[in-house]
Formats: structure tokens, sequence, C-alpha cells
């Protein structure tokens, strides 16, 4: 076992903060169906509403109306994907557009739509991850039926202009979708003044539990239950009322919203010592992701002529928690479609480790992180058959 | 629980942290080798090369170098142990199984695409055949690599067909052959035929 354990991986999913788990804790005796008329139903349904409100307020509407609880961003991201099946398919405005670069849940809701016969366009990126727009302007029209483009990606940390994006969209009566899961509580979310349709939340990335997320649908915006049954919210979405993770979500999306301005500060001025440590001490590295418009938290960096699941491994013997675009660590046979799509190298791409920072990370963990990483790569270059470039070539 | 365990044994943990036989750009400055052999991808995330002293067909000493996982540069670290000292003949019959085996086994995934290190040292050993006046004196005896990005040999194939593999798409689904570059497909699927054609 690693002598201690620096935590550098909250893009994956972020520790349940104290606050949120005490108010669990006493959500566990909160057993009423929130859907019952008597006193103990209403005291449920009362606090699962105001949780909503928090969670409305956090992604900027004042109609939590607008706002329905699902099991998560993968849940929210196949509803609005399920709509566009079931209103596309008997229709001649049925094209989607979508990036290259979102989420595999995104990607496979999508790919699955073409499997049906949808025309469906994966738009490409730029070498800093944001949208191609003269790509995206030119595959508008009348046809378009959703555009789907993440507010924030979770590999690169790179932020999407989507107030541009849905305003282009809506120009040619098209619906607007953003998986807006990375940018919650790292960065101001406004779903009103993006002007979206649609956008999908996750709880358990702002600090809250897993198995609980949401989907906003502007009033007015076409949706199908993915899940049919009961009456619950708003006959979108069946199934008995989720109080423990509900109200765990309403404490994270309150805190979430409240502190977002101190997390930008903070956690941004420790990526940016991570990433000024990291070049001065390792030659040849390339920070990927765009320079300004990026999450506060999220540090993508390549080293060439080391591999990222060598040195995931070896930053976890010391215990270090990252991730890689490294195949070898993904169970896929290729490196991550994000760093191929911001045209990376397959070297790049492999020898990729990404760093996202939280709330809980210090200025000694980073200094501990930027003390292990140097001899590592070194370690592993040293032996290495390839040169450290950084045109990706060997 | 150690930290190590949910993913590879203790012994590739070990090879991994403290690898055997690896080329020190410093202190191998002088290493003069009979005979080198590299293979492998970048594309696909793993090389290797190997350095052999080889001196009446016996492997006297041997280095590597190795762009890739954990895993990879284990087993290319288990393989430099094992045949030094080892005749060529006898090294060159070395297959990925027996490494795995002896790293106290590697996820299955694992085998294919990091075990590179026998077809490396084939490569060095074919080079020093050649240089020798013996192009080819172990050839046939061994199976061939079809796929380098994924090590997949031409035994492989043949197995896959055996198991009932007869086209294209069901060969893929067994092996994952070509699912990388697919620069083998054409070379692969002449393969595939005559496999089918015998076992078909």
């Amino acid at each position: 076992m690693a002598v201690r354990s620096v935590y550098m991986d909250y893009n994956a999913t972020t520790p349940l903060r104290p606050e949120v788990r005490n108010r669990m804790v006493e959500a566990m005796d909160l057993y009423a169906n929130a859907s019952s008329m008597h006193e103990m139903g209403r005291r449920a349904r009362a606090e699962i509403e105001r949780a909503r409100a928090a969670v409305a307020a956090l992604i900027g509407t004042h109609d939590p109306s607008t706002v329905i609880f699902t099991s998560g961003g993968s849940e929210s991201n196949n509803t609005v994907f399920n709509t566009m099946f079931l209103r596309g398919r008997n229709s001649q405005r049925r094209k989607i557009l979508t990036t290259a670069i979102e989420h595999p849940c995104v990607l496979n809701a999508a790919a699955h739509l073409k499997e049906e016969g949808f025309p469906v366009v994966f738009l490409p990126v730029d070498a800093q991850g944001r949208l191609d727009m003269d790509a995206y302007r030119a595959e508008l029209g009348p046809d378009v039926l959703l555009v789907s483009v993440m507010a924030a990606n979770n590999e690169i940390g790179t932020i999407e202009d989507i107030a541009t994006i849905a305003a282009l969209a809506h120009e040619h009566g098209a619906l607007v979708h953003t998986d807006a899961t990375q940018a919650a509580g790292k960065v101001p979310v406004s779903v009103e003044k993006w002007g979206v349709d649609y956008a999908t939340l996750s709880c358990h990335k702002i600090y809250g539990p897993k198995g609980i997320g949401a989907l906003y649908i502007r009033k007015g915006a076409p949706i199908e239950p993915l899940i049919r049954g009961g009456h619950q919210e708003q006959g979108i979405r069946a199934g008995t009322y989720n109080n423990l993770g509900i109200l765990g979500f309403g404490v994270a999306a309150e805190l979430a919203l409240a502190e977002v301005g101190d997390y930008m500060r903070e956690v941004g001025a420790l990526r940016q010592r991570l990433r000024d440590l990291i070049i001065a001490r390792i030659p040849n590295v390339k920070i990927n992701g765009h320079p300004v418009e990026v999450l506060p938290n999220t540090l993508n960096v390549s080293f060439p002529g080391a591999e990222g699941e060598a040195i995931l491994l070896s930053l976890d013997l010391e215990g270090i928690e990252v991730s890689t675009g490294s195949a070898c660590a993904s169970g896929s046979l290729d490196p991550s479609h994000v760093l191929m799509a911001i045209g990376l190298g397959p070297e790049l791409a492999h020898g990729s480790i990404r760093f996202s920072l939280g709330k809980y990370t210090t200025v000694e963990e980073v200094d501990y992180v930027a003390d292990k990483l140097p001899p590592i790569i070194a370690r592993l270059r040293r032996m290495s058959t390839v040169s450290p470039s950084l045109t990706g070539q060997s | 629980m150690d930290a190590f365990q949910w993913l590879y044994s203790d012994i590739v943990k070990d090879h991994f942290t403290n690898p055997r036989n690896v080329y020190d750009p410093d202190r191998d400055r002088d290493f003069a080798p009979d005979a080198e052999g590299m293979v492998g991808n970048i594309k696909c995330g793993d090389q290797m090369m190997f350095m052999l002293k080889i001196s009446n067909d016996i492997i006297t000493d041997v280095r590597w170098k190795t762009y890739g996982c954990a895993s990879a540069i284990a087993s290319t670290s288990m393989l430099s142990e094992v045949i030094k000292g080892m005749h060529i003949r006898d090294a060159y019959h070395i297959k990925p199984q027996d490494i795995a085996t002896r790293l106290g086994g590697l996820p299955d995934n694992k085998i294919h695409c990091s075990v590179l290190g026998d077809k490396a040292l084939r490569a060095a050993i074919d080079a020093y055949l050649e240089r020798n006046g013996r192009a080819g004196e172990f050839k046939g005896e061994e199976a061939i690599v079809i796929c380098t990005c994924l090590n997949i040999t031409d035994k492989d194939i043949e197995e896959a067909v055996k198991q009932g593999a007869r086209d294209w798409h069901s060969l893929q689904e067994a092996t994952k052959i070509g699912t990388v570059c697919g620069g083998c497909r054409s070379k692969a699927e002449e393969l595939l035929h005559e496999f089918v054609h015998i076992y078909g």
C-alpha cells in the first residue's frame, strides 16, 4: 500500500463532501414515498422540491419545474437522444449534429441513431478542442433536429462557446442540448443565458452521491420519457423518488453554486502551479486543451517517449491517482478519441496524463506530484525506444 | 491489499519497477551487440528492441529498450532474464504464453498487445543468422506475425478458423486482428481464405 493518497482524478468522480453526507444520513430515515398524499409523503416531497430549486439555481434557471431528476448523466443524455429518435423517425427534420469529443454516452447514443438511419455528423474540433465553427455552420440547415455539444470536455477541460452554438442552431429551428456534467460547479453555468433546450447534470462530479443526476428541459421543448411508469417528474421520468440521492444533490448543488467563484480562483491557482512546475522540471511536454477557455481544475499533459499506463501506474505506486488517454489503460485498442480529435499523433496521445484537481487538493499535494513526476518520466524515457519528440513522430 | 494486485501480479510489479538488463544510455554506451531486433508500432502504444551478444550460438548477454505499458516493460525484462545463457534455437521458440506464465499471469488482453519481446528477440536472432550467412535457418519453425499492431500470428488465424471463424468479421471478433492500423488486412484475408479452404 502506498504511503499516502493524492487524489487527482476529480473529473472521474469526487468524494462525498461532509455537508452532503450529513444531509444524506438524516435523509435515510425519510422513507416516505414522496408521491404519497399523507403528511410524511408531503414532507418528503417538500424536501425534494427544495433540492430541485437548488439544482435549478446551479444551472441558472429560476424555474425548478424545468429540472427533472434522473439516475445520472447517462440517463439524462439518453433521454434527450431517445426523444430525438421518437420525434425524428417520421420527420424530414432528423439530422443530428454533435462533436467528436463528446463523452462516450453521447457518442454512443448518437451512433445508435445513425444505425437507425438518422443522418448524424460528428463535428471536428480545433487543436485546442473547440468546435470547428465553419464545419458546424456548413452542416446547419432546416433538416437539423438536434445540436448536442458538451459545455466542457472531461479529458482536456476545454470549454465550448455554448451560447454562440445555441444561437446558430436556433436560427435554423434546431434544438440544442449540452452535457454540462463537467462544467457545473467548476465554472458558471446558465442554461438561460446559453439558450439551450436541454442540459445534462450529474451529482457525483460535484461532491455528491453517485446514481443521481438531472436533466434540464426548457419549457415547451419536446420530451419523451425513457422510463415509463408512474406520473413522477411530470410523467417524464417514472420511478419512486430517490429521496436520499435527491436530497444529497440539493445540498451539493447549493454549495457548488455558492462556492464556484472561490473554486475557480483557488483550484485554478493550483492547476497553474502544477502546470508551471511540470513545464519547469520536465523537458518536452505538451499541455493539451485550450490555454484560456479551460476548466480551472483540468490539466492534460503529454509526455512523449513515456507511455501513459506506465506513467499512471508509476504514480499510483507513489499514491498519486490520475488517468490517462493511453489505449493500454482503457481496455480498448485506440488512444483517447478526444486527443486524436485535437490532432495529437498516437505517441502524444498514448503518453498523456490527465490531472484533475478538486476542492480538497492542497498546495502540498501539488508539490508532491511535481516532485514525484520528473524522475518517473525520466526513468521511462531512458528505457524507451522512442525519443521524446513533440512532433509525435519517433 | 496491494494497490497493484487487482491489475498485475507481484512479479510484474517487481520487473516493472526494477527491470533487469534494460539498456542504460550512460552505463551501456559501450555495449556492442552482435544482433539487434525491433518490433511493434507506436500507433498501438508498444515498441520493443532487443540487443544480443552471442557466442557459439549461445546468448551471453542482452540489453533491451521498450516504449510501452507496465506489462510490456515487465514481460521484456522477464524474457531478458530467461534467455541469458540460452541457445539461440531455444530462445527462438519462446512463446508469449511462456512469459506470461513466468510473470504469474497477465490479463488476456495484455498478452497479445504487450508481450512483444519474443518477436523482437526473434527479429534479433534472424538478423544474427543473416549476418552469419545462415539466413532463415529457424524460419518455418515459428509463427509469423501478421498483425504487427496486436501481435497476431498466422497460427492465431489458423486457430480462429479452426474455432469457426469464416470471414473477416468473425476473424476480427475472435482475434481483434486489423482493428488498429488495418495494414495487415489483405495479407490476413489471404491466410484466412487459405485456412478456410483447409478447415472450412
